[in-house]
């Protein structure tokens, strides 16, 4: 059973005599979609107080599961009580008059209301405008996250936009606050101060439902972890007594695949980019003077909260946007002037990190987008003809190579789920064998097995010679692929610096020194 | 006093396209891209007239006027709220239907007389000064009320409005119906107090400035106002040019107003924009809304 660390043991008495340790239980919940059954008899329970993780791949239906506890979903079947009462809400509201919380994966707030209007919206029955921002105010305060009522959502960073879900949570004293994937954008400091109110309030009896890809995360937070294989519990059990290989192992029911660095030299430079500086993009960040060099079986990392010229860097590199001559050089020839198309053709491919819209088109097939990136490399055509037959066989290839489910190449991008499109449209440049090859987000809301083959996948093929640049916010992942490490912050690239033996911390300095989460917002 | 009279006439000649632009206004803040609004308005004007003419009485040509405006837009609410039809093509299809229906129906009032309308305060009718009261009201509305607050949330972001439990379809609808009803009296006015008689496609693309008006104007009702008195000052301009005998052709002169207030318009809303502040356009405006649940 589950550890008990920050769990208050009060008993409640729910009337007629039997005492109860359980804040919330679900029994038996089932809920299917044409196609799908995302869940299928799940029965658990929390304790007050408690910081429950739910932890499961992408699509073992963590998000269907609090959907239905959250009023989003109305279960096919089963049951949920809490606090000794049948939950069974209509809607959001009566989940929230009821006393549970959320805090979405993708934050639902409204970019160009101001704080208050956005907490106002969360409550059903609002204080005054400023009696709200004064309560605002305090409650921020107390929970270490401070807030102004008046800045506009747009202006705001994305461990304060978080900031804002939460204490629009709190306002109304829930009994049970959902997350979902909380620190997938925070710096590892931002996630210091959300562990720490969610500790405080886990010692005021609050019990919190945990989702996260984050097994080292959920091991040291976590009191119990409950594990959802496809839509399936396959147990429930104290994180803390197993380590993040065997929770991987029950999430996707098999060993998994160790990331295996070994077996790379660096040869000579490939990739030269020297003074490169950019004009924001919307509500960007110039680049200042960005440089460095990747050399052939060379993996350069690059961190940094979002926001901080990181789409301007890889439109930068991928032909996006052209800069000044020289700038971007490929072995010995500039391509700074160049579009992607001729960028492509001289080995140099990118995979931005905006999956649908940027990366993929939702509503085109695998196929026609295979041919989007792949037509001239992979001679999809023929005399200006799509040779249909040849794209067709390249998206079959990255859907076996790289374990995309979909009953399909003739599947419309918009109806995989975000792990196994963002495995397609890594695949599609992987395969394609560059020279050099710019990423950005790999793994974004990718689960820990999933993640694990990307990794890998980058890795072998900077072992066949590949100069690869990584842009991303998982510091784990950087630490864990790169062979060299810079931070970008405020358009400004550090100078690379070995990864080996560089720690956590001393790469949340690079990121921008120990005030964590303002950085991202001063230096906008 | 001249002065005094000219005012007076720009005022009336704004007044159509405030009220259609203070509607659209609403609809777009709450995501909904109505392209209809030069239907709404000739339906209005039709209805309007009609009823004022049966009854005698202006007011209830205003009445019918905001009925039949709101009805029209309820079909191109069920449209594209229901049955998730693209607004663009839906509301350009409202349009030519107004016009084609009023043309139809039309008919037997053409030549006929409007009754007359009684002048209120200061010379100014009844219908001039809601239309003056109805911009601070909208904007109080938008901005300083629950109801306005829940409207721009849904059109700024329609998923997060929707998990938070609020009814996007149905604001959207009631944000609908509102535009149209403004729409209606606009067309309207046009009829019963400006032209005094009804001739077919009398709205002669009051609906489109308008449409403009609310993009340039930054989705604020002031700046609404601003356009509607722009474009009825240089209305004013140009028939008392037209009447001077001015060597210009007539038709340039007609144009003017049009073409004068999308210039200024540009020009402001993109001085707006580079200085960085400026309203932008709401998130989920002419999306579709779908649910899974």
């Amino acid at each position: 059973m589950c550890g008990h660390r920050n769990r208050l043991t009060y008993e409640k008495d729910n009337g007629d005599g039997v005492t109860t340790s359980e804040l919330f239980r679900a029994d038996g919940l089932a809920k299917s979609y044409p196609g799908v059954r995302a869940n299928d008899n799940v029965s658990f329970s929390v304790a007050p107080g408690e910081i429950h993780a739910l932890l499961g791949e992408n699509g073992a239906g963590k998000s269907t599961l609090v959907k239905m506890i959250y009023g989003l979903v109305r279960p096919d079947q089963g049951r949920m009580m809490l606090g000794g009462q049948l939950h069974a809400p209509a809607d959001p509201r009566a989940a929230r008059a009821s006393g549970v919380g959320m805090v979405f994966q993708h934050f639902s707030l409204f970019d160009a209301l101001t704080v208050a209007e956005n907490i106002a919206l969360g409550m059903d029955s609002p204080p005054p405008r400023a009696d709200l921002s004064r309560r605002i105010t305090e409650v921020s305060a107390a929970y270490g996250l401070p807030l102004n009522p008046a800045r506009r959502i747009a202006s705001l960073s994305a461990g304060e936009r978080q900031r804002v879900e939460i204490v629009r949570c709190l306002l109304s004293n829930p009994r049970l606050l959902i997350m979902d994937e909380p620190t997938s954008v925070l710096t590892p400091q931002e996630a210091e101060i959300l562990f720490a109110t969610l500790r405080q309030l886990a010692a005021q009896g609050t019990s919190i439902l945990y989702i996260s890809h984050k097994l080292d995360e959920i091991r040291t937070h976590c009191d119990c972890a409950t594990i959802l294989r496809q839509g399936r519990v396959v147990g429930t059990v104290s994180p803390a007594e197993h380590s993040a290989r065997e929770l991987a192992a029950m999430m996707v029911g098999a060993e998994m695949r160790l990331v295996d660095r070994s077996g790379r030299q660096a040869g000579e430079v490939v990739l030269t980019v020297a003074g490169l500086t950019s004009a924001a993009g919307l509500e960007g960040t110039a680049l200042k003077n960005v440089g460095f060099q990747v050399r052939a079986g060379e993996i350069l990392g690059i961190g940094g909260v979002a926001g901080n010229g990181q789409e301007e860097l890889i439109a930068a590199l991928s032909g996006e946007t052209t800069g000044r001559p020289g700038t971007v050089v490929m072995d010995g020839r500039d391509l700074s002037s160049q579009g992607p198309e001729a960028r492509r053709r001289a080995g140099l491919l990118a995979a931005p990190e905006d999956r649908l819209g940027h990366a993929a088109v939702p509503d085109m097939s695998l196929t026609e987008n295979a041919i989007l990136t792949g037509a001239t490399r992979q001679g999809l055509q023929k005399n200006g003809i799509l040779d249909h037959r040849a794209a067709r066989s390249f998206a079959e290839r990255i859907i076996a190579a790289f374990d995309v489910r979909t009953p399909g190449p003739g599947t419309a991008a918009g109806a995989l789920s975000g792990g196994n499109l963002q495995k397609f449209v890594i695949g599609r440049e992987i395969l394609q064998e560059p020279r050099a090859l710019v990423v950005n987000q790999p793994t974004w809301g990718v689960d820990a097995g999933a993640a694990a083959a990307i990794r890998q996948a980058l890795l072998d093929l900077a072992g066949r010679g590949a100069a690869v640049v990584v842009i991303s916010q998982d510091l784990d992942e950087l630490l864990e692929l790169s062979d060299r490490f810079a931070a970008l912050n405020n358009g400004v690239l550090s100078p690379p610096v070995p990864t080996e033996g560089l720690t956590l911390e001393q790469v949340g300095l690079m990121l921008g020194g120990a005030h964590g989460m303002e950085v991202a917002h001063v230096a906008a | 006093m001249i002065e005094w009279t000219t005012f007076l006439l720009l005022l009336s000649a704004a007044t159509p396209i405030l009220f259609a632009a203070l509607g659209e206004t609403i609809a777009e803040r709450a995501g909904v891209l109505n392209l209809g609004v030069e239907g709404m308005m000739i339906t209005g004007a039709l209805a309007g007239f009609a009823a004022a003419h049966a009854t005698g009485s202006p007011m209830a040509g205003f009445v019918a006027g905001a009925v039949a405006g709101a009805a029209l837009s309820l079909i191109f609410g069920g449209l594209t709220q229901y049955l998730l039809t693209n607004q663009v093509a839906t509301g350009l299809a409202l349009t030519m239907f107004g016009l084609g229906l009023t043309a139809m129906f039309g008919k037997p009032y053409e030549g006929v007389k409007a009754p007359s309308m009684a002048g209120g305060p200061l010379g100014i009718n009844w219908v001039i000064w809601l239309g003056l009261v109805l911009v601070p009201v909208t904007w109080l509305i938008l901005n300083r009320t629950r109801p306005g607050l829940i409207l721009r949330g849904v059109g700024e972001n329609h998923d997060a409005a929707h998990a938070l439990g609020y009814k996007v379809r149905g604001t959207r609808m009631a944000a609908i119906a509102i535009g149209g009803a403004l729409a209606g009296v606009g067309g309207a006015y046009v009829s019963i107090a400006t032209v005094l008689q009804w001739t077919e496609g009398m709205t002669a693309g009051a609906g489109w400035i308008a449409l403009a008006i609310v993009v340039f104007a930054g989705w604020s009702p002031w700046g609404v106002l601003a356009g509607a008195w722009l474009f009825g000052g240089v209305t004013v301009l140009q028939l008392r040019l037209q009447a001077a005998g001015v060597a210009v052709p007539v038709q340039l002169l007609s144009m003017a107003p049009y073409l004068a207030t999308i210039i200024v318009l540009v020009i402001i809303s993109a001085r707006h924009k580079y200085a960085g502040g400026g309203g932008t356009a709401p998130g989920s405006l002419g999306r579709s809304f779908h649910a899974l649940r």
